[in-house]
């Protein structure tokens, strides 16, 4: 059981964070107080082609020593500086978060079409998986997360998340199993321009993070949802799938509703299928994941987690509960729930 | 100088009481272990084979059968079986030949996994209630896919897909040729195949007239001594198969003697009536990978890339490697059969002594395939040794696709497993050629029991998935987080890429 709320304005008019927090908080029967974080799109306008990389530190002396070194093998560090927080009476404060704006050096890498991403993905799968005490959890151009171990209101107000101005919001309130207390382990995840928030347990976790290990990934935080992050990543920037047809490979149809649908439609699906089996995530999960360009929710393909969509003129909402919705829009004029595995889309509208 | 005879192996008795001299031991033994003289039976325990024909068709239970009536001094190296068998080749000076599986006592790693179930935080499925996905397609897939856009901006697929053969479940029957086993055995599993919507092997013996009304579910296979095979017989098969070895001889051919080759036989196989059919250990035309990739390529051509082609290799040491190349061919799919592989007959030193289990060996096929970035793109296929669900849904979580069952789907035809299926006297009709034996085969009722088998077996693979939360095979394969070892030691961990129980 975990809460989960996503927001978008699809004329890119930015939201700051009070209202996200105030809906996240509602959800708090959903959470433990072990978990909680946000991440918006948006909020780095004054440096629009810089990866802005969020990075926890355990000290800011061997970790980001090799950190700053790496970072300056690879490219140019514009600017650098620790993360504002606020002390919070509920919350222990057990890492550094730091963000450096970065900008790769392109020319260093060949075979690739887009030698930038490919460059900050090999980043933080190093920093990860070699550096003890260093731990990139967001990495995308112009969007940061914001996370840590404590209840919403906590975690927001330790960085005073109302001070962000964002188009795009994700939220998440942690109920953990696995890694309780890890901020590593909060939500949401994030690579490059992906974010992903979740409730559930994939029981294909397996299949799944073989499949993404094979293809150059490497899952370092020792929970599920980072997969999801890294099978966006793969599929719909590697292999340039529509984030409907990305949806559609995680959570596809079943073998009987391909069987009646109209041949071509038929063929297209069963390909999809065959492709991406060990792309497919199965047990109960609802999942709203972000890029720059929109969100998308969608649910396990029997909806074993709950997700309601809002909308409001030009914003949209995907939440656990329609409560957290109302809350943060009371205006909201239509509210729905989306079938099981049915990909529910937000666009930005150019 | 005598050697004298080495003790009984069997002993039967019968309890005289209970007999009411029905004679339908002395009908049903085709060993000759019953006679009647001055209206009376007697046993001859020497000719026994444990087949338990005789036992299983005694209306009054009157028979009994005792393994092992005579000890030898027990001592831990040198077992009786040691010992009969430097006996039977200081007589003979020949190579044992057995039946059957590996009988050596290694350790069954099957048994020391365990599967997953779900409590609290994922609920686990009920297959009566929510939909259980057990289909699986063999053959080539794409790594990615392609699109185009049309002019108004639509996506239209560009990937077109290869042949592949559609199971409605995992479990495929391997290849027992013709010759090996007889029609009946064959005609009741394709007919099982044929309605459980799986597929079944030839073997390398050709395929017999009567079996072309289940082609569709028929795998033919391309085999060393090439019996049978021209192109009517290839564009039968719904794919095929290009044997390079078997997990119960890996390293050598094939010999099916030639009082096994009878009329219908020597026609299927292609070969005179009555000459052994002797299968040369490599294919004289594949000295190297490079000349499989081309077997595979000209099988192709012939039938126009319209069918997936498998290749099977025993498991042995290097097995992962072997499969890797494999990958890079044509080839669609590729069958690792382990050691403990069933056989009509083998040298006993190979079939207890060479290969790996297939535990071992799918799993690191799939770990060098998927280190490699290709395990999606060619399918794996497992056997040798799979006897019940959970050996099913074990082996798919260590990565193979489907399985083929051999021995289980003879046993669901009466096989006892004796091991003595070289001999030709299969009393339950099965791995014999004698027109009276083959005739103790009703092919429709035989069909019934193996196709309640696998839908026995499909079933409780979907509970064990269901109640592991997964309602889609392709999320159990190579999942092995939803496996643990339970006293299998660190290195063994190591290669299944399983954590132990507890962790």
């Amino acid at each position: 059981m975990c809460g989960i709320i996503g927001v978008i304005d699809r004329t890119k008019a930015r939201m700051d964070g009070s209202s996200i927090k105030r809906a996240l908080s509602l959800m708090n029967e959903r959470g433990s107080g072990e978990g909680a974080g946000y991440v918006a799109y948006g909020i780095y306008p004054d440096y629009p082609d810089c990866y802005a990389i969020h990075v926890f530190f355990d000290n800011l002396i061997e970790p980001k020593s090799k950190v700053d070194e790496v970072l300056q093998k690879w490219g140019r560090i514009v600017h650098q500086e620790e993360i504002p927080t606020y002390e919070q009476p509920g919350l222990k404060k057990e890492h550094v978060p730091w963000r450096y704006f970065y900008k790769p050096y392109t020319d260093f890498i060949v075979g690739s079409n887009n030698p930038a991403e490919d460059i900050v993905k090999h980043l933080v799968m190093a920093v990860n998986s070699t550096i003890p005490g260093a731990l990139i959890f967001s990495s995308g151009i112009n969007l940061g997360v914001f996370k840590a171990a404590g209840w919403p209101e906590d975690v927001a107000d330790f960085y005073r998340i109302e001070d962000y101005k964002g188009y795009i919001w994700l939220a998440h309130n942690r109920y953990p199993t696995n890694t309780p207390g890890w901020w590593g382990g909060a939500h949401p995840f994030n690579l490059l321009d992906w974010a992903v928030v979740h409730n559930g347990e994939i029981t294909s976790y397996g299949t799944n993070k073989r499949y993404v290990e094979s293809n150059g990934y490497k899952c370092t935080m020792s929970t599920d949802t980072e997969v999801v992050a890294y099978l966006f990543d793969l599929l719909g920037r590697r292999h340039g799938l529509p984030s409907e047809m990305v949806v559609e490979a995680l959570a596809p149809h079943f073998w009987d509703e391909i069987d009646r649908m109209p041949e071509k439609e038929q063929k297209l699906q069963r390909t999809l299928r065959l492709t991406y089996g060990p792309a497919l995530m199965n047990g109960p999960f609802a999942i709203v994941v972000a890029t720059s360009k929109g969100i998308v929710g969608f649910t396990d393909r029997i909806k074993l987690r709950p997700l309601v969509v809002g909308e409001n003129g030009s914003r949209l909402y995907i939440s656990s509960e329609e409560a957290a919705i109302r809350v943060m829009d009371p205006e909201v004029n239509t509210i729905y729930m989306p079938r099981a595995g049915e990909p529910v889309v937000g666009r930005v509208v150019q | 100088m005598s050697l004298g005879s080495v003790p009984l192996k069997y002993k039967i008795s019968i309890d005289r009481d209970q007999c009411m001299k029905c004679m339908r031991c002395v009908d049903n033994c085709s060993y000759g272990v019953y006679r009647i003289e001055n209206d009376k039976i007697l046993i001859d325990s020497r000719r026994c084979t444990a087949c338990h024909r005789c036992i299983s068709m005694c209306p009054r239970d009157a028979i009994s059968l005792q393994e092992k009536p005579v000890d030898y001094r027990s001592h831990p190296l040198w077992t009786a079986q040691a010992r009969e068998d430097i006996i039977n080749q200081a007589r003979t000076g020949k190579i044992i030949l057995a039946g059957m599986g590996n009988a050596m006592d290694y350790p069954v790693i099957f048994d020391r996994l365990v599967l997953d179930a779900c409590q609290v935080t994922n609920p686990s499925i009920d297959p009566l209630r929510e939909p259980m996905e057990l289909r699986t397609y063999l053959g080539k897939k794409p790594a990615r896919l392609q699109f185009t856009r049309d002019d108004k901006g639509d996506i239209e697929l560009k990937t077109e897909l290869a042949p592949n053969l559609k199971l409605e479940t995992p479990i495929m029957i391997g290849h027992m040729s013709y010759g090996a086993i007889s029609l009946n055995a064959q005609l009741s599993m394709a007919k099982a195949v044929a309605r459980t919507g799986t597929f079944m092997g030839t073997g390398e013996g050709g395929m017999h007239e009567s079996l072309y009304p289940y082609q569709n579910n028929m795998i033919v296979q391309v085999a060393s001594g090439r019996f049978g095979v021209d192109i009517n017989y290839l564009e039968r098969g719904a794919a095929i198969e290009i044997k390079i070895g078997q997990g119960a001889k890996p390293g050598i051919g094939g010999h099916l003697p030639g009082e096994k080759v009878c009329t219908d036989v020597s026609c299927t196989r292609m070969i005179p009536l009555g000459s052994d059919a002797i299968s040369p250990a490599p294919h004289h035309d594949i000295y190297s990978i490079e000349d499989l990739a081309q077997l595979v390529r000209s099988l192709k051509e012939a039938t126009e890339w319209k069918k997936p082609i498998f290749v099977k290799i025993a498991a042995v040491h290097n097995v992962a490697a072997i499969a890797a190349g494999i990958a890079r061919s044509s080839a669609d799919a590729v069958v690792i059969d382990g050691f403990r592989g069933g056989t009509g007959a083998a040298p006993k030193v190979f079939r207890d002594n060479v290969g790996i289990p297939i535990e071992a060996a799918v799993a690191a096929v799939d770990q060098k395939l998927n280190d490699q970035g290709v395990r999606n793109e060619i399918s794996v296929i497992a056997s040798g040794g799979i006897r019940n669900s959970a050996d099913l849904a074990k082996s798919i979580a260590l990565g193979a696709d489907a399985v083929y069952i051999g021995t289980a789907s003879l046993i669901a035809l009466g096989c006892r497993v004796c091991g003595n299926c070289y001999r030709g006297l299969c009393p339950w009709g099965i791995a014999t050629q004698r027109p009276d034996l083959v005739n103790r085969i009703d092919t429709d009722v035989g069909a019934e029991h193996v196709a309640n088998l696998i839908h026995a077996w499909t079933l409780e693979l979907s509970e064990l998935m269901g109640a592991a939360g997964i309602n889609s095979i392709e999320s159990l394969r190579g999942n092995r987080d939803r496996l643990r070892g339970y006293m299998l030691d660190e290195g063994m961990l190591n290669v299944l890429k399983v954590d132990p129980v507890g962790a």
